[in-house]
């Protein structure tokens, strides 16, 4: 099997490969790239993202042809995608982190900053945090109820239709932590900085 | 909810922990990548390095044993020391570090935080404050691990800092540090109550229920030790499971 991890430049991806290249271990080809030949014809896709919604969108549309390509590779053809943090609240039809800013569009839904209840929680939403699961779940396969993962955003995503979300987290709010439809997944957190449970999560996702 | 984050801190010089843990499962007590492992595997929230050797000669040595480290612990990683450029940054989180926390460049540059978080984001970038008290209710940065009086008021530069998007605030009480008599609860008050950042609470801790201070009394998301956490005295677990015992909640 064939995965790629989308390098767009958007930010810090060395743990996302560091964790991956652990789990996939002789098991899965990994190839971190952006090339978009390569991305076609792979397997799966790790979407990262890091730093602000606008930075992640535009570095993406920068790179000739990628959005059409993974649009087609997750959308039309409904091929297995991961988003991470950024990477998945650019699902959204729209962000408003830094500037308004369309998103990709696969999922309705907005970005919008968390609601820190006037000051009394802190912001970034930083540290380990239980995930509460929604709906059965690929890649919460073998994965408990209230696990800890780690979490670091201050903006969350809002999808508007409520059957996509996957598991919530709560802080200030009820967060949306992971969404799922068919093949395409997200999650809030971070699998690949959540020790060995996170790791359980990218090896769920290897192994669809 | 949010759990309360043990950071345990290990002190390296020349590519050697300086204070190392004590562990008899530990082959070679001086090996950073060993302990950061041991750490890890303990239940550690987030791991921290601090370069102290951190001229730029060594810059090498540290970046290399981030690389190593970052492929054996899958919990988040933080490295201090000697950080002046965008480009030591970049070294740093190509090597696999997550977050860098910043000292003397972010007093004597304000700008250099702004510079870091918007092309890093917010979430890696920790500005370390090193402050002593000078009067009631105030206290002095200093800079260059201690030595440099900057004149520069410790509540004052945390607003900044905060506004020029660093992402947390990592809090050392020099009055307090190496004391093992507790953190400087009221600066951490101070200063948590002033910032709307998550702060980590550094200096002082000899006993368990100085952790417990720190996030009770002074308000820390995150309570950094060295060496209570070396020569075995605690496990991680050991710190995790007294905080649990008086429900301060914790990660186990």
């Amino acid at each position: 099997m064939n995965v790629t991890i989308v390098d767009y430049q958007s930010g810090n991806i060395s743990s996302v490969i560091n964790s991956f290249t652990e789990v996939a271990k002789g098991k899965v080809n990994l190839e971190v790239t952006s090339d978009i030949n390569k991305i076609k014809s792979c397997d799966k896709i790790v979407l990262p993202g890091q730093g602000s919604f606008k930075s992640c969108v535009d570095s993406l549309n920068q790179i000739k042809g990628l959005v059409d390509t993974l649009k087609e590779f997750a959308i039309i053809n409904k091929k297995p995608l991961l988003g991470i943090c950024v990477g998945l609240q650019m699902f959204a039809d729209i962000g408003y982190e830094e500037a308004e800013t369309k998103g990709l569009g696969w999922i309705s839904g907005k970005v919008s900053k968390i609601d820190n209840q006037k000051g009394k929680f802190k912001l970034p939403h930083i540290g380990w945090n239980e995930i509460e699961i929604q709906k059965e779940s690929k890649i919460f396969k073998d994965i408990k109820n209230k696990s800890h993962m780690y979490f670091v955003h201050s903006y969350e995503f809002i999808p508007e239709d409520k059957s996509v979300i996957s598991a919530i987290t709560n802080y200030s709010s009820k967060i949306v932590c992971s969404v799922e439809r068919d093949n395409l997944f997200g999650t809030q957190f971070h699998p690949e900085k959540s020790d060995k449970i996170g790791l359980k999560v990218i090896d769920n996702f290897l192994k669809l | 909810m949010l759990k309360n984050r043990i950071i345990p801190c290990l002190d390296v010089k020349d590519g050697r922990v300086v204070k190392g843990i004590n562990f008899v499962e530990l082959k070679d007590a001086g090996d950073p990548v060993e302990q950061a492992k041991i750490y890890s595997d303990g239940g550690a929230d987030e791991i921290c390095f601090l370069d102290i050797t951190a001229s730029n000669e060594n810059r090498e040595t540290i970046i290399d044993i981030v690389r190593k480290t970052a492929k054996e612990c899958f919990v988040p990683l933080t490295v201090g020391g000697g950080i002046r450029t965008i480009q030591n940054i970049t070294d740093l989180l190509l090597a696999g570090a997550d977050k860098v926390s910043i000292n003397t460049a972010a007093v004597k540059n304000v700008d250099f935080v702004k510079e870091a978080s918007k092309k890093f984001g917010s979430q890696c970038i920790v500005v370390a404050i090193d402050a002593k008290k000078v009067s009631d209710n105030k206290w002095e940065v200093f800079t260059h691990g201690g030595r440099n009086k900057t004149g520069i008021d410790a509540i004052k530069l945390a607003k900044q800092v905060e506004e020029n998007g660093a992402g947390e605030i990592l809090l050392t009480s020099m009055d307090k540090d190496g004391t093992k008599s507790g953190y400087d609860i009221d600066l951490l008050k101070e200063i948590t109550n002033s910032t709307n950042i998550p702060v980590i609470a550094s200096g002082g801790v000899g006993t368990l229920d100085h952790l417990y201070d720190g996030i009770v009394k002074g308000g820390a998301s995150a309570v950094l030790a060295a060496s209570i956490f070396h020569y075995g005295k605690y496990k991680i677990k050991d710190a995790k499971e007294y905080l649990n015992s008086k429900n301060v909640s914790v990660r186990l």
